[in-house]
């Protein structure tokens, strides 16, 4: 009885040793070297996978960066400028900073602006709509307001104000991922730079109809007149197929475009009142705020 | 026992209500809005600018590719403007817009009612001049017939299928044409038959129109060739693929054109157009529309000049109810609804369809119940359930592979649903995305 566990422990200990020495040369041979800092990097990233960056997620963006050795090209939205440093810091590189940048929905035809024609009881997705029809309102480069862009935020920085039928951004969830931008059949939002003092200035339209057909459908509309154009000291603004677009990397926040605009088409976020005229002073100087108006 | 296709399918009520009403000649409207592109293909160019004379007949727009059509003015007067028109689906598009003054037809063009039955042309010259005269397919697909009609190398038409069906509740535009004009069909048919050359051609009518069955039958005798077959009434066999399986009993198989069975079909529409142009010399400048519905004060069969505002067409049979909830253009079950009666009539338009407001509004969208009626309607042998579900979950390499490029979209699942989901809508998105997806792929 003895001898057939002694024979029993022997054998399979001569076995285990046989195939542990195997296992060493084995695994000897084919071992797959991997840079331990894809952990270090990937460790640090959000995870979110949201695939802002432009990799399919958060691993393959830290295989990218340490396959490629340099930091051209790479840019976590999420994380931001702090990540990226400390990316660097372990890649024994320097980051660039890049200003942070903000979802911005370049339309304003809110249910007031741009009133609805006719009822839409379908199917409540854009990109279906799209297909079908110009929109409630008649302009065919406008907001749908059916929620595409909402259901593709993974981050919850969108929803639909239910006054305006509008997307609203809400700035502080927002990373910039540019799932929204992919989303929007008709390529509404832009990724902008937040600007200093989240102060940012641009266009609030994608129409590229000509004035009239433009106004008909929304009383916001570019018309493509070109006023901005010519106000702008600093060749921010061009006009190309009856539609004015800002230069977020050029643009000085002087908002002088903004007053030039007959349609208001120019929005203006984040910046204090500006300085009443004296003849009305008298009446709201305790309201008008003493910080500076321009830059 | 009448033949009809096998898989699947519907009977919607039928509500021919203008089948009575005798074709009438529209008035020519003082403004018309010609749509420089009203064919699948590649678009067309325009050739006149503003301020430009046009004469009836006169080519404003040239086809630019294979699969392209001409566009010619229904009016004599000055062009207006060359600009972009609100379409049925309220995009704007480029137009002519054409003040009309008078009615004066170029040159060539005979006007007279007299038929001429012989048919003097050759082959070759007889598609040169269906293409030269801009008629593409008036059932509602607007394919050029010019392209229809060569015939692929390898391949080879055995059967020319006129297409008298009219399975859409509602529409009677070619029903009307077929009593009225069924002498001019038989003869477009005749020359069809001669481009292609097939010794042997149909006409599938359902059983619901037997007064045009009648009347063509009698026609029929005095032609070479040529039958009509009454078909059980069966939405939707004016479907090409259906309409093949319900008069051959050969199936197009998936992906592949109809030719592959040996057989052309043509709208009866599209065969008095070539009539018109073969032996006319008139180009396609004019159509039947059916006005319609529950909603219509007087509902009728007019013959339209191409780019007449909708809204004067309504307002010939008895303008818009007070109770309207949406004018549809083409039937009930493939149409859209307009965006605005102010689109212009274009050459696919078969109907105008007014629907008061309790018949417009969509079902309440409950859940699936997985009963699989639409599955066994579905006459392309689909799953509607599943390719609208991947559809709406954006899952594209499935709806490819469960075939949904195949999908007619002849309505038939969202019309069965007892749950009132729009799978339609859903499986259009599907076919859409995929269609990119796939030529996508062609590209690189």
């Amino acid at each position: 009885m003895n001898n057939v566990i002694l024979v029993a422990v022997i054998s399979l200990s001569a076995i285990g040793a046989t195939a542990a020495v195997i296992l060493y040369f084995v695994a000897q041979k084919f071992k797959v070297i991997e840079d331990p800092r894809i952990d270090e990097v990937e460790e640090l990233l959000p995870k979110a996978n949201c695939g802002g960056c432009g990799y399919a997620g958060c691993r393959a963006f830290a295989e990218g960066i340490v396959k490629s050795g340099n930091l051209e090209n790479f840019f976590c939205p999420v994380g931001g400028n702090a990540i990226m440093s400390q990316v660097a810091q372990i890649m024994g590189l320097v980051a660039e900073e890049k200003e942070p940048m903000i979802a911005v929905l370049r339309c304003n035809g809110s249910r007031a602006n741009a009133p609805a024609k006719i009822e839409y009881d379908g199917p409540a997705t854009c990109a279906f709509t799209h297909n079908l029809y110009s929109g409630e309102s008649g302009c065919p480069y406008g907001c749908l307001g059916l929620g595409d862009c909402v259901v593709s935020c993974t981050f919850g920085a969108l929803y639909i104000d239910k006054a305006t039928g509008l997307p609203v951004v809400i700035g502080d969830k927002c990373t910039a991922c540019g799932a929204c931008v992919k989303a929007c059949p008709r390529k509404i939002f832009e990724l902008r730079n937040k600007g200093k003092k989240d102060r940012r200035i641009f266009v609030c339209c994608v129409n590229e109809e000509k004035g009239a057909p433009a106004k008909k459908n929304c009383e916001v509309a570019c018309i493509g007149c070109g006023k901005c154009v010519k106000a702008c000291a600093y060749d921010a603004i061009t006009l190309k197929n009856n539609l004015a677009y800002i230069d977020f990397e050029k643009c000085k926040l002087c908002r002088k475009c903004v007053e030039e605009c007959p349609t208001k088409s120019i929005l203006e976020l984040n910046f204090p009142p500006r300085k009443v005229k004296p003849a009305i002073v008298e009446e709201t100087s305790n309201q008008s705020s003493p910080a500076e108006v321009t830059q | 026992m009448l033949k009809t296709f096998k898989l699947g399918g519907v009977h919607p009520p039928e509500n021919k209500i203008s089948a009575e009403a005798a074709i009438e000649t529209l008035p020519i409207p003082k403004r018309v809005y010609v749509m420089v592109t009203q064919h699948l293909g590649a678009p067309s160019v325009a050739l006149v600018k503003k301020g430009d004379d046009v004469k009836t007949g006169q080519l404003i727009a040239k086809s630019s590719g294979f699969i392209s059509a001409n566009v010619h003015s229904p009016v004599t007067g000055k062009v207006f403007k060359v600009d972009d028109v609100m379409d049925q689906s309220g995009y704007r598009k480029p137009a002519i817009i054409i003040d009309a003054e008078e009615d004066s037809w170029v040159d060539g063009v005979d006007n007279s009612g007299d038929i001429i039955h012989a048919i003097t042309l050759s082959r070759d010259q007889i598609i040169q001049r269906i293409n030269e005269m801009g008629v593409v397919g008036l059932g509602g697909a607007t394919f050029p017939t010019h392209v229809k009609m060569m015939i692929p190398d390898g391949k080879k038409a055995e059967y020319l299928i006129i297409n008298g069906v009219e399975c859409e509740p509602y529409l009677t535009s070619d029903h009307r044409l077929m009593i009225e004009k069924g002498e001019e069909i038989l003869v477009g048919t005749s020359i069809l038959m001669k481009a292609l050359g097939v010794s042997k051609a149909m006409v599938g009518i359902e059983n619901n129109k037997p007064d045009a069955i009648e009347k063509l039958t009698g026609l029929a005798r005095n032609f070479k060739g040529i039958s009509v077959h009454a078909l059980k009434v069966k939405y939707p066999q004016g479907g090409e693929k259906q309409l093949i399986k319900a008069l051959t009993g050969r199936e197009v198989p998936s992906g592949k054109l109809p030719i592959e069975t040996g057989c052309v079909v043509d709208n009866v529409g599209t065969a008095y157009a070539v009539y018109e142009a073969v032996q006319k010399n008139k180009p396609l400048i004019e159509r039947v529309v059916t006005v319609t519905g529950k909603a219509a004060f007087k509902p009728s069969n007019f013959m339209v000049r191409i780019g007449t505002p909708i809204n004067e067409l309504v307002e010939m049979a008895g303008g818009l109810p007070e109770n309207l909830g949406k004018v549809v253009g083409g039937g009930p079950m493939m149409g859209k609804a307009l965006m605005s009666v102010e689109a212009p009539i274009v050459k696919g338009s078969s109907g105008i369809l007014l629907m008061p407001v309790e018949e417009s509004k969509r079902v309440d969208n409950k859940p699936c119940i997985r009963c699989a009626r639409c599955v066994s309607v579905c006459p392309m042998g689909l799953e509607p359930y599943l390719l609208a579900q991947l559809s709406k979950n954006e899952i594209w390499e499935r709806t490819e592979t469960e075939r949904v490029m195949d999908c007619i979209e002849c309505g038939s699942c969202h019309y069965t649903c007892p749950a009132g989901k729009p799978l339609l809508d859903y499986i259009r998105l599907g076919k859409n995305k995929t269609g990119q997806i796939i030529r996508s792929r062609g590209k690189k």
